[in-house]
């Protein structure tokens, strides 16, 4: 895969986007000002962040897919998915209240993701692959804040923003990987009491595992990989919904219970 | 509407189902038609459907979903009723029944006591309920171009057409969330759309209690034995013969169907 940018650049951007997020304010797409950047380039913009997010003594908690779904690639207007990490700071409690000024624009939606117990590596991994490495499946919500004005971005410059990273919560009711079929597994969101979106689990790449599968084969381009023990979220089963303060969020799972937040 | 009038139009509708043709809306037609007056008309194609030789052996919920609810500007349901004439597994001929089908992914409630509103509560539901199982129903309508207000399609049986149900994939409602449970439905061989049980009336329980109790307005009970369909909980999706379709239904099962 092609790159434009030299590495001043790279770490230029990459502090531009990840100040944005630390300060909590929007900027435009850096494709504005960057049009020939591939999404390579997107891709080492959002590792250098990483790098300085370690280098700060943040820990990382787990990676996450994005724009996994027919319903986000529809709302989005992008031609594929992304993937992004997941850091200690972005986990927020089940059942808790969110601070809503820790984030900029905050989207809610529905997920569910895998912690593995076997490395995942390559780009041929089948669904089965992907559950004979899973040592738990668990509901989750995932806040995504992505640091563009009104979350008008492209996929280039999406995947180097972390893929709109900001925060999530773990349900507290997992099972075995092949305890459901997760393709079918029904989720109901409700916001304030009011049910707002709802689907199943094959709305993400028609089912989760694929999403891990996927992962690999983007990690493989930057000779990476998903180590045993890696918590990763597989993509929103929902349309993402637009939270404003003093909103409440409660996930109903099948079989799974519910995941629940309020932002205050 | 006069008592002559409402025959008069439920015997137009019955002739245009068994012609398959099309005829203008009612509420263009007759523009003070009310959602009554369109009850009774349906009861009146019914019964034309019956003296045809027709048994019934369900009933069906409508307009449970909050897109079909925007489309038709209507929020609440309606009902019609299903006959053994409509029920096809396997193999569903809509070239030769229907005129504009669209099939959508339901559950089925197979019924083991009757159920007589009012005060028919969701508890007595799943008391009643023998078992659930995966179903399509297709829907139709005698109304061209599917131009339909609530009235047009009231009048014409809940734009009934065809349905299948999966028999083999009957679960008990005590092993499933029914308000949770997630479907997925496939049109040769892709996904095209995903739901769960919520999208009808937040519960498909709610509409099957909605069900016996408007119903019992009218005299009506859900009967042991009947198979009572609980609403949409995906997108309609147009079909045209040589589609296959499948729904899969989480911890229930699947029921697929060829048209032809």
């Amino acid at each position: 895969m092609n790159t434009t940018l030299d590495q001043a650049t790279i770490e230029k951007l990459a502090e531009h986007v990840e100040n944005a997020e630390l300060e909590r304010r929007e900027i435009l797409k850096i494709t504005d000002d960057y049009p020939n950047m591939t999404f390579m380039d997107a891709t080492k913009i959002q590792w250098e962040i990483r790098k300085r997010k370690l280098a700060r003594g943040d820990k990382l908690v787990g990676l996450k897919m994005g724009l996994t779904s027919w319903a986000k690639i529809a709302q989005m207007g992008v031609e594929k998915p992304c993937y992004g990490f997941l850091m200690d700071y972005f986990s927020e409690a089940d059942g808790g209240k969110i601070d809503f000024d820790s984030y900029i624009h905050p989207k809610v939606e529905a997920e569910i993701a895998f912690v593995t117990n076997k490395d995942l590596r390559g780009r041929d991994l089948t669904i089965e692959d992907v559950l004979d490495a899973t040592e738990l499946v668990v509901p989750a919500v995932e806040i995504i804040d992505s640091r563009y004005k009104d979350f008008k971005f492209d996929l280039i410059s999406v995947m180097a923003d972390n893929s709109s990273s900001r925060g999530f919560v773990v349900g507290s009711h997992c099972a075995g990987p092949r305890d459901f079929d997760w393709s079918t597994l029904g989720v109901v969101m409700e916001k304030n009491g009011e049910i707002v979106e709802l689907g199943a689990g094959a709305a993400v790449l028609d089912h989760p595992a694929a999403s891990v599968a996927m992962l690999a084969d983007m990690l493989a381009d930057v000779d990476e990989y998903i180590p045993a023990g890696t918590f990763v979220m597989t993509g929103g089963i929902t349309a993402a919904v637009l939270m404003e303060r003093g909103d409440s969020i409660n996930v109903r799972y099948q079989g799974l219970g519910s995941v629940g937040m309020k932002f205050v | 509407m006069e008592q002559s009038l409402i025959h008069q139009i439920g015997d137009q509708m019955y002739q245009a189902l068994v012609n398959r043709t099309t005829i203008a809306p009612l509420t263009t037609t007759y523009p003070e038609i009310t959602i009554e007056d369109a009850y009774q008309i349906s009861l009146r194609m019914l019964e034309n459907r019956l003296a045809a030789g027709e048994k019934i052996i369900g009933k069906k919920i409508g307009v449970t979903s909050k897109a079909v609810m925007n489309l038709l500007g209507v929020y609440q349901p309606d009902f019609g009723f299903m006959t053994d004439a409509m029920r096809f597994d396997g193999e569903m001929p809509i070239s030769k029944t229907l005129i504009q089908p669209k099939a959508e992914g339901e559950l089925a409630f197979i019924l083991k006591k009757n159920l007589s509103g009012p005060g028919v509560t969701n508890a007595d539901v799943l008391a009643a309920t023998e078992a659930v199982v995966p179903c399509f129903e297709v829907v139709d309508s005698r109304i061209e171009n599917w131009k339909i207000k609530i009235q047009d399609t009231v009048a014409d049986n809940a734009s009934c057409g065809l349905f299948t149900i999966n028999e083999s994939a009957a679960i008990d409602p005590r092993k499933l969330d029914l308000a949770t449970v997630g479907m997925v439905v496939e049109k040769n061989g892709r996904v095209i759309s995903t739901g769960a049980g919520a999208a009808a009336l937040a519960s498909p329980v709610n509409c099957v209690a909605w069900l016996a109790n408007t119903l019992g307005k009218f005299g009506i009970t859900l009967n042991a034995g009947d198979v009572i369909l609980s609403g949409s909980l995906v997108p309609l999706e147009p079909v045209v013969p040589g589609d296959v379709m499948t729904v899969r239904v989480g911890g229930v099962g699947n029921c697929t169907i060829n048209f032809s």
